[in-house]
């Protein structure tokens, strides 16, 4: 599967006549552009103008493009934008193994197949074995890497990023970005992280935008 | 009722025709043959489970013995299902009405009579079980409130006129013998008599009753309102109830709806002194546990109102046949001792004990009439229906006197 | 495609019934129904209607009935919530009342009847030993001329609707940190929720009192089991007219409609000028700084109301269990002599169709509503917005407009179309009131729901259908068939549509209770009233099960 990167052309976004976020940029496979600001200031606004799941409340234009594909008006389902929020959002009404199938592309066929990557999936992130447990009674950390390797078994083409360790303790914090960013290498795809955390952004790397700061 | 309006309604704008049936009650073979699969649509008041209950074993022997579908449209007043062949004969719809059988009597029936609303001539008395109707001895049978019947309706079952009390709260010694002495009797138990609020049949019977003891010339109700003085002939009724209404349960204010309310307050001693049309109902209501088994009936011994009820067939009916033998059935042996059972219902029969043979005479010597009951030679004289035009110019000065509004 | 259409075709469903309706009920009052011959418009029916003995005096007790009945139950509610909202007892209380909105008005109505009247529960338990009563006293109780007996049946089941609707909208004020401000200042509890946050949350549940006033002032069932016979209320008389089989009794009835229109909003009129003096009154306390700090006793009273309008209802629905089984049962006995099944074995074979119906025609109209109520929510989504104030009044119209004024012409409707006393007809007509309930019940819950999650979906390139199906839909699974129970509790304690549009062809088991009312047969009264009360507990108890057994492995499903 070769990699793209992820290209924002002029994106411009206004709540009620207000600009709140205007930019362009390209952020290369493996790479993480870091948005940061305080809250309110419209990044998580053009998280979701990336991922195509911005509230209608909201205007915006610009393009994004990924690998030369034009996303901008495509709906979300078919941007393969993987995104990981603050909460690790699992579907409580499913098992972690039912979790991490349901993120499998239909294409993928086969009971076999199927089972066997959410197995892959789960030692990935060091959670082999776990498949049949109810996500409820996972521990804070388990449940953040469940919710990557949801998003991974996805095949995405980039990685939204949406404050995804700003519930997590210290330490764990640690881990789990590290594994996150660790990932989003392995698997060449572009990130867009938006944080208020300077640590994340130091451990990103990447381009770092402040936006909303008077 | 509301089945009534939307029949009728409905034939407002489709007026659909059947083909015109011809009947012939001598020739009963064909009667039943022709019977055979149809549906009878049978408009009876429907506020007694024991009488709905008795409908639905008649139903069930109906279909089978004769394969006839009886239908029990339940009514809250007859004057509804009249009502529905009035409206279905001004849509012009002679042919394939909607009410087939119709539990009838008095004023209804004069009303249909009058305006030709009856299947005609005289059919009655051609029925196969009219041979044990007795005849002789019940001239109610043939007088329906001094209309002369004509065949024109089949008798199913005798009405008197009789008083229920709880021996267990009231001396019988106390007990009225005639309507002022009921008053007396309301005046040293004010709060503890009501009637059903008229237009009931069994309200409006109790008003009749005291117009009866109370007019003077007692020819006079036998013959149309018309021609007498209303005012002066009815004066007496509301003089009495004038000074009845306040004496009566919650001060005349409010009335027990019908004769089942009437008898739930019996139970809970609201009050002390009920009625009812049939005699039996007393006995009836212990066996149901309604009652407790300490109730007893009285009558007067001047004279109670009497009446037969009957089945008659509207002239667009459209189940003629199986009506016909419907109301045959009804009046057969085993139904009607049926009826007089108490368990059952408790109605007593039209027909004569003598003219039965023995087999089916053992059916009702079988019967017991319980404790409550009085027998045939204690429930007193019979005082005739006035003529029904009577009630209904009582009921509208009724409803004017003590019924505002409904 | 289906979701853009949804509005509208809600709009159509409820808008279109009622306009219709009223045209139908209009019409024939000045005399035009061509099918009865009517053509030429004349006021002489209206005339009639003035003619009738008594008719201002059945309106004036229908107006009355409305504001009483609303003043009371929102004093109660909003005392009770002013002065125990917070604390452990408010939670009891919250568990004791919520069941009992899902209990139908004719089953409470009955179950009032069997407690309060001279013979009823409350008097055999004190007698005779507290009153000397070896029979019941002579008095007037039932029926009463006042019609009080009526609206304090009508008080006992808008308490609930009133309460829950108000615990709805609670969340959206800050409830502490008012209470805790105003206590600083030094108002009592009561004075503080009143002057402080009452203002706000008025303005939320307003349609529901509108609703009250209105449904109260033309209400039919408990008005035939507990209302004034001479004369009686306005709906009960016009339905009386409508159940006439003499056709031209029709106008009347129609003309009578009308009257029953103006009065009901005339009652809402006086509601909104009642409104007006009240929120003086409070400017005018909150102007003087009145602080009420010892509200202890208007703090007392307002749980004794609650409590008292609750265990009534308990009560009131255990005396009728009791008489459904009961063999002789004399007064002054608190219990039967001995118990017998015989009503109900003697009602069984005559219950299994009304039965059948109330069960087919509560499943399908909920079905119709929650799926319309489904498809509406799905395209406020879509267009990410909350519904407008004039969309909300869609919802609530069905409980605005007195029912007799548009069913009536919708009944004409269904008979013109041929339609009429159609299992098809009467679902379509329950719905109409069963939807409003839905809906509200639902689009909480639904737009309390974390949107990420379907963004989420979305990014694992989910469409829209399978996101509903798979995500959105088993999370909601509770709140679904909650909502369900509530439409399928409206449905069937429906009694108006039931009797209009089923045309007595076509009866449940509300329908059948209500016509019993006047034999006075209080075993089979029980037997009916019971079921009546059964049927939508059953409907809670599925919604309860369902999801428990469904998602019984995971946790977070759980409350």
């Amino acid at each position: 599967m070769a990699q793209k990167g992820l290209e924002l052309q002029s994106v411009t976004i206004a709540l009620e006549g207000r600009v709140l976020v205007a930019l362009s940029r390209s952020v290369a496979p493996g790479d993480v552009l870091t948005l940061m600001g305080p809250s309110g200031s419209g990044k998580s606004s053009l998280l979701a103008y990336i991922g195509g799941f911005l509230d209608p409340v909201f205007s915006a234009s610009g393009k994004v493009m990924i690998g030369g594909c034009d996303l901008t008006n495509l709906p979300t389902e078919d941007r393969h934008a993987g995104i990981l929020f603050q909460d690790p959002l699992l579907f409580p009404h499913m098992t972690v193994g039912g979790n991490l199938a349901f993120a499998i592309p239909a294409s993928i066929k086969g009971r076999e197949e199927r089972r066997n990557r959410v197995e892959e999936a789960l030692e990935g992130v060091g959670l082999a074995g776990l498949a049949g447990r109810d996500p409820a009674t996972l521990s804070g950390g388990q449940k953040a890497r469940v919710a990557l390797a949801r998003v991974l078994l996805s095949s995405p083409r980039m990685l939204l990023l949406d404050e995804p360790f700003s519930r997590l303790d210290t330490e764990l914090r640690q881990q789990v970005r590290e594994l996150v960013f660790a990932k989003a290498r392995d698997s060449r795809l572009p990130v867009v992280l938006v944080t208020h955390d300077e640590d994340d952004a130091a451990a990103a790397g990447g381009d770092v935008v402040r936006v909303g700061s008077q | 009722m509301k089945t009534a309006l939307v029949t009728a309604l409905v034939f407002l704008f489709l007026a659909a025709a059947a083909p015109a049936q011809d009947i012939d009650v001598k020739a009963w073979d064909a009667v039943v043959e022709k019977a055979r699969g149809e549906t009878v649509y049978f408009n009876a008041w429907g506020g007694s489970e024991s009488i709905n209950a008795y409908l639905e074993w008649a139903g069930e022997e109906l279909r089978e013995r004769y394969g006839v579908k009886l239908v029990h449209v339940k009514v809250d007043d007859t004057a509804n299902a009249v009502t529905k062949v009035v409206a279905e004969k001004a849509a012009g719809k002679d042919e394939g009405g909607t009410v087939d059988l119709i539990w009838i009597n008095g004023e209804n029936f004069a009303s249909m009579k009058r305006q030709d609303l009856l299947m005609s001539p005289g059919w009655a008395e051609d029925l196969p079980n009219w041979q044990y109707v007795d005849v002789e001895n019940k001239p109610t049978i043939r007088t329906d409130f001094t209309i002369p019947v004509e065949g024109l309706e089949s008798p199913w079952g005798m009405a008197k006129l009789v008083f229920f009390y709880d021996s267990a709260r009231t001396d019988a010694a106390s007990l009225p013998e005639n309507a002022d002495e009921l008053l007396e009797w309301a005046e040293a138990n004010p709060g503890r008599f009501s009637y059903p609020q008229p237009p009931d049949f069994m309200g409006s019977s109790f008003l009749k009753q005291i117009l009866a003891e109370k007019a003077e010339d007692q020819a006079v109700l036998q013959r149309p309102a018309e021609e007498a003085d209303f005012e002066a002939v009815t004066e007496p009724l509301f003089a009495y109830l004038d000074k009845l209404n306040p004496l009566m349960w919650r001060g005349g204010k409010a009335f027990p709806q019908n004769y089942p309310a009437m008898k739930q307050l019996l139970a809970d001693s609201e009050l002390d002194i009920i009625f009812a049309f049939n005699p039996s109902e007393a006995s009836s209501a212990i066996a149901n546990q309604e009652l407790p088994d300490t109730v007893r009936s009285f009558t007067f011994p001047g004279g109670t109102l009497a009446n037969t009820h009957f089945v008659t067939v509207p002239y667009n009916a459209t189940a003629r046949a199986g009506a016909l033998v419907t109301a045959n059935f009804l009046l057969s042996p085993e139904a009607q001792a049926r009826k007089q059972d108490p368990k059952y219902w408790g109605d007593p029969t039209v027909l004569a004990l003598s003219k039965l043979d023995d087999k089916d005479r053992a059916l009702f010597e079988a019967i017991n009439l319980g404790v409550a009951t009085l027998g045939p030679d204690e429930l007193g004289p019979a005082i005739d229906e006035p003529h029904p035009s009577w009630m209904e110019r009582i009921e509208e000065e009724w409803k004017r006197r003590y019924g505002v509004g409904n | 495609m289906l979701t853009r259409l949804a509005p509208s075709l809600a709009m159509l469903l409820l808008a279109g019934p009622i306009l219709l309706g009223l045209t139908g009920t209009l019409l024939p009052a000045f005399g035009y129904l061509p099918a009865l011959g009517g053509m030429h418009p004349t006021g002489e029916y209206l005339a009639r209607l003035l003619q009738e003995p008594a008719i201002f005096h059945s309106a004036l007790m229908s107006f009355a009935a409305g504001l009483i009945t609303a003043a009371v139950s929102l004093t109660v509610v909003m005392l009770f919530v002013g002065g125990w909202a917070g604390t452990r007892l408010f939670s009891r209380v919250l568990h004791l009342v919520s069941p009992l909105l899902s209990v139908p008005h004719a089953a409470a109505a009955f179950g009032l009847a069997f407690l309060v009247a001279p013979s009823g529960m409350i008097a055999r338990f004190i007698s005779p030993e507290l009153t000397g009563w070896t029979r019941p006293p002579d008095v007037l109780i039932l029926h009463d001329a006042m019609g009080l007996t009526m609206m304090a049946g009508l008080v006992i089941k808008e308490i609930p609707f009133l309460f829950l609707v108000t615990l709805a909208a609670l969340p959206q004020i800050r409830l502490a940190e008012t209470r805790a401000l105003a206590a600083s200042l030094g108002y009592g509890r009561v004075a503080g929720f009143l002057f402080g946050l009452w203002p706000q949350l008025y303005p939320q549940i307003r349609l529901a009192v509108f609703a009250v006033v209105a449904f109260s002032s033309s209400v039919v069932d408990v008005a035939t089991i507990l209302g004034p016979t001479s004369p009686a209320p306005l709906a009960v008389r016009l339905l009386g007219w409508m159940n006439d089989p003499d056709l031209s009794m029709r106008y009347l009835a129609s003309a009578g409609a009308m009257l029953q229109l103006i009065v009901t909003a005339a009652a809402l009129g006086a509601w909104t000028l009642v409104e007006r003096i009240c929120a003086a009154l409070r400017d005018s306390f909150a102007a003087a700084g009145k602080r009420l700090r010892r509200d202890h006793a208007i703090r007392i009273a307002a749980f004794a109301a609650m409590t008292l309008s609750a265990t009534v209802v308990i009560a009131g629905l255990g005396t009728l269990a009791v008489w459904s089984v009961a063999g002789l049962w004399q007064f002054p006995h608190a219990l039967p002599k001995d118990f017998t099944l015989k009503s109900w074995i003697a009602a069984g074979p005559r219950i299994l169709s009304p039965l059948t119906t109330t069960l087919v025609v509560a499943f399908f109209s909920t079905l119709l509503a929650v799926a319309l109520t489904l498809l509406c929510l799905a395209r406020e989504d879509e267009k990410g917005r909350k519904v407008r104030r004039g969309t909300m009044l869609l919802f609530y119209l069905p409980l605005l407009v007195p029912q007799a004024a548009f069913l009536f012409g919708l009944q004409l409707f269904f008979i013109l179309t041929n339609s009429a006393a159609s299992i098809v007809a009467l679902v379509f007509a329950h719905f109409i009131f069963v939807m409003p309930y839905v809906f509200l019940s639902l689009s909480d819950p639904w737009r309390a729901f974390d949107r990420r999650y379907d963004a989420i979906a979305a990014g694992l390139g989910k469409g829209a259908w399978v996101r509903l199906l798979r995500v959105r839909l088993p999370m909601l699974t509770r709140a679904i068939l909650t909502a369900a129970a509530v439409g399928f509790a409206v449905s069937i304690g429906q009694y108006l549509p039931t009797v209009l549009i089923g045309a007595g062809r076509l009866t449940t088991i509300t329908s059948e209770a209500v016509a019993l009312a006047s034999g006075g047969n209080r075993r089979v009264i029980g037997v009916y009233a019971f079921l009546q009360m059964v049927l939508p507990a059953l409907g809670f108890l599925v919604a309860t099960l369902v999801p428990a057994l469904l998602f019984r492995r995971f946790r977070a499903m759980r409350v």
